[in-house]
């Protein structure tokens, strides 16, 4: 068989941990590979070695056969190996074209021969159906742009073996769509795809074999085509997960949260960012807020905890009016929110995460005293917290949230947020980035909010989390709510029709 | 091998532990400092550049108790603007007047000094009081300014400066101008801070109780941001201003009491260093107080760490008093304001240093806890948090 590279009983150790131990990747010609694992299970490890960034203890790799020697990612990509990043590398006062040439410039008598380098983008572009702007400012692009020329980037180079650090986590339902036509284009056009996520559905979609590790060990490498979403999952948990989450059936009771006519306009324009929303939010209920990303489900959830102020409608607990509350007295009286940035709102980073669980509430008697900390009572509380929801870390309460993984950053934040014991949880997005085993986690515990009385606001870009977990399903496009389904009776794709924009409702609290 | 093994541990254990990075890395920029500062020595007089250079290290034993006190009473005004800029900074603000609430500070202070002989013993106490009032609304401004209209505040500080400074030569000339000299006249001697003690621990020295008060202060900040929730939120403000507003924190008072706290700290430097009883008047010059940019490097020397400030500053003062024996050698004093400047240099440097060490670090930790493959973007923070300062 025609093997184009093969990492072969790769072993990778760290001070305490073997990272990767004895395993084998071999990536056909034309193929693309998923590389499936949670979470620490030593997938970034494998790649850093291939990329030249981590040395292994003990394993051969071997380009077409030939066995080399990978020293820094200089080298990989002089051997034909490019990587896009989770997180871009692009300059953002560049343009694309730019960022595209950035490192390997085609230069005559010290000047940069740009016409010949945008010709060349120009042309890859269209071959492989990249579409971008090589004028426009990197910073004012969409994510999905950035995505694309941080591919061409590669194709620029020359680059053979491309490697996909989960590309899809930041982009949305279209673009993810979008990308796997990409992806199956490059391979079609000869290049071979390594990709690394844990996200089963995508693997399916795509992927032609598959490699799953979990905690630094190789389960096996599968055909796509014989093996189960199902069975794929319990190799990389290493048990049987639950993708529906079970959900009673209740009726919801009565009315917590409403929202009426709320409004919001843009500077500078007549449009409304939010125009005119209204709706309510009962005992027993999630509603989910469904909507392509940047149709102004940010700017209600800013509106709904008073990060933002707003022009125009009413915000009612309970019946009583929150419209000029502050978000102390909302924190303070019964609403969470998991916020959709965790870095940026939800928790100071260089902060202990005894302190970050005590974001909202240090200033109650019981963690301080004639405004003096109490840090007994505030590590007591958190390691009560630790311990309930399994938060795990370096050093317990001390732990630098900085130093944690998403998953467990996440888990302090819905920590902190439960154990307020809201009647109203807005939560945004609260699995994004997430594993699999995080996000079932997670998804349990929105659920037992719902079945202990408590009304949940669920904002989400994730049609499967949006169809699992609500009872009414809300549809925002372009700010302003244009559907109201039931989930039992709707699908995903008339669901996708009113996202676009191509279907709407009147749609009345 | 299991020596080193032990070594190696103990270092882990070291670094691993909060504040010794910075401490370390500071450690390292004050050597490369003195490294680079010989050289210069040795181009500018190979001959006695060793003996210049010992003398500048040994800095307060150079003449016995007397300039072993003198480097503490040097250390008290540097103390106090250095724990104003670094108070400031860690609420995520650079207050770059420490210069003006100093002058205005010290004004005040020479005024009451010379104007109310008649309080007695209360004259210092007053003069102190008056010092921390103004210096306290000479910062408050900026901070209302910054707070309410986003004038940003080193802009705004800035122009403090040079209000403080014109306001200060022209008040003096108006109020307490000795024309001879064209300084302040000298204050009453129920107005110089008493010296509790001090010369008979430091005979002939200029020490006074200035340095306890300064070290009053140093402790108070200290309990302020480490154990109150009032350092709580200052601190929340100033490493994430967003999820300070998300956690209802009241970022505009924050930043109006932060620096309005900053200047109290800078105008009470004034205030000690002028009624220190040493002999200094408030010359009437052109000049920005120069303890307001010493209290720049001592608060990034100390990593904006109230006892790392303290630290810092006896450290420079330490150099100081060595430069000034230096002269012996027929070098000039002013040499120290450059091996200050380079080691300045090297704590910027440091914090590339230390990030190198929280790396270093979060890499173990990471890979200890199984928990590298999600968040990459942690790495990048790290790496861009010099940037960010």
């Amino acid at each position: 068989m025609d093997y184009i590279i093969e990492m072969l009983n790769i072993r990778k150790e760290f001070p305490g941990i073997v990272a990767n131990d004895d395993i084998t990747l071999r990536i056909k010609k034309t193929e693309i590979h998923a590389l499936l694992g949670e979470n620490g299970a030593g997938k970034s490890t494998l790649m850093s070695i291939l990329f030249g960034l981590y040395k292994p203890e003990a394993g051969v790799i071997k380009l077409r056969g030939k066995e080399i020697n990978i020293s820094d990612p200089k080298t990989a990509s002089h051997l034909g190996i490019g990587m896009v990043h989770q997180h871009f590398k692009l300059v953002e006062d560049f343009t694309v074209l730019e960022n595209i040439i950035l490192g390997a410039e085609t230069v005559k008598n010290g000047f940069l021969k740009m016409d010949e380098a945008k010709k060349k983008v120009m042309e890859l572009s269209n071959r492989y159906k990249l579409y971008i702007d090589p004028d426009a400012k990197v910073s004012n692009i969409t994510v999905g742009m950035q995505q694309r020329v941080e591919i061409l980037k590669m194709l620029y180079r020359e680059n053979e073996i491309l490697i996909f650090d989960e590309p899809t986590a930041v982009l949305t339902p279209q673009e993810i769509d979008e990308l796997m036509d990409i992806m199956k284009e490059l391979s079609k056009e000869g290049k071979s795809l390594i990709f690394i996520t844990h996200k089963l559905e995508e693997i399916k979609k795509v992927a032609d074999r598959v490699t799953v590790l979990r905690r630094g060990k190789c389960i096996g490498t599968y055909n796509v085509e014989d093996v189960t979403k199902e069975s794929l999952s319990e190799m990389m948990v290493g048990r049987k997960v639950q993708f529906t989450v079970d959900k009673k059936d209740i009726t919801p009771g009565e009315t917590i949260f409403e929202v009426k006519n709320l409004s919001m306009k843009t500077k500078g324009s007549t449009k409304n960012t939010l125009n005119k929303i209204s709706f309510k939010v009962r005992k027993n209920e999630i509603v989910c807020i469904a909507g392509i990303d940047g149709n102004g489900q940010s700017e209600l959830v800013y509106a709904l905890t008073g990060i933002r102020h707003f022009d125009e409608g009413q915000i009612l607990v309970h019946g009583e009016d929150w419209t000029k509350k502050s978000i102390r007295y909302r924190n303070s009286h019964g609403m969470s929110h998991i916020p959709e940035d965790r870095h940026k709102y939800g928790l100071i980073l260089e902060y202990s995460m005894a302190y970050n669980l005590i974001l909202q509430t240090y200033f109650t008697d019981r963690f301080q005293k004639r405004g003096f900390l109490k840090n007994d009572s505030i590590h007591e509380y958190a390691d009560g917290l630790i311990k309930k929801y399994d938060i795990r870390s370096g050093q317990g309460a001390q732990t630098v949230t900085r130093s944690m993984s998403g998953g467990n950053q996440q888990k302090v934040i819905l920590a902190r947020e439960i154990d307020k014991d809201p009647s109203i949880m807005i939560a945004v997005q609260p699995a994004r980035g997430l594993d699999v085993g995080a996000t079932e986690f997670i998804h349990k515990k929105l659920v037992e909010q719902r079945e202990s009385g408590k009304a949940v606001l669920l904002i989400s870009l994730e049609l499967e989390e949006i169809m699992n977990l609500s009872d009414r399903i809300l549809v925002i496009y372009e700010g302003e709510l244009v559907g109201d389904l039931d989930p039992k009776k709707t699908t995903i794709q008339e669901l996708g029709l009113y996202m676009a924009g191509a279907k709407r409702d009147e749609v009345k609290a | 091998m299991s020596n080193r093994n032990s070594m190696n541990q103990f270092f882990d254990r070291l670094s691993r532990k909060k504040g010794t990075g910075s401490f370390i890395s500071s450690l390292v920029a004050i050597g490369i400092g003195l490294i680079i500062g010989l050289i210069i020595l040795l181009i500018s007089n190979p001959r006695e550049a060793f003996a210049g250079f010992f003398t500048m290290l040994i800095g307060g034993f150079n003449d016995g108790t007397r300039s072993f006190g003198n480097v503490f009473y040097i250390a008290t005004p540097i103390i106090m603007t250095g724990l104003a800029v670094g108070f400031a900074f860690k609420t995520g603000l650079f207050n770059i007047g420490a210069s003006g609430q100093f002058i205005v500070g010290a004004y005040v202070a020479v005024l009451i000094g010379v104007k109310l002989p008649q309080l007695g013993g209360f004259q210092w106490v007053l003069g102190i009081l008056a010092a921390m009032a103004i210096g306290t609304i000479w910062e408050a401004v900026p901070g209302l300014l910054k707070a309410y209209l986003n004038v940003h505040e080193v802009i705004a500080s800035i122009m403090m400066n040079y209000i403080g400074m014109f306001m200060v030569n022209y008040l003096i000339k108006q109020t307490v101008l000795n024309v001879y000299t064209n300084r302040s006249l000298a204050v009453a001697p129920t107005a110089n801070i008493p010296k509790m003690g001090l010369t008979a621990i430091f005979p002939g020295s200029s020490i006074n109780g200035g340095f306890l008060i300064a070290i009053l202060f140093v402790i108070l900040m200290y309990i302020i941001l480490e154990k109150t929730t009032f350092g709580y939120e200052l601190k929340a403000c100033g490493h994430n201003r967003f999820a300070a507003k998300y956690a209802g924190i009241n970022e505009n008072r924050s930043i109006i009491l932060s620096m309005a706290i900053s200047g109290m700290l800078a105008g009470v430097g004034g205030a000690l260093h002028y009624l220190s009883g040493a002999g200094v008047y408030i010359e009437v010059v052109d000049v920005l107080a120069a303890q307001g940019f010493t209290g720049i490097s001592v608060s990034l020397l100390g990593m904006s760490n109230p006892i790392g400030v303290f630290f810092a500053g006896i450290f420079i003062a330490w150099l100081q008093i060595g430069g000034f024996y230096m002269q012996r050698y027929s070098f000039v004093p002013e040499f120290i304001q450059i091996i200050t400047a380079i080691i300045i240099y090297c704590s910027a440097a440091s914090l590339l240093i230390r990030n190198y060490l929280e790396l270093r670090q979060l890499k173990k930790d990471e890979n200890l806890t199984a928990d590298s493959d999600g968040d990459t973007a942690d790495i990048v923070n790290v790496e861009n948090q010099g940037g960010d300062k």
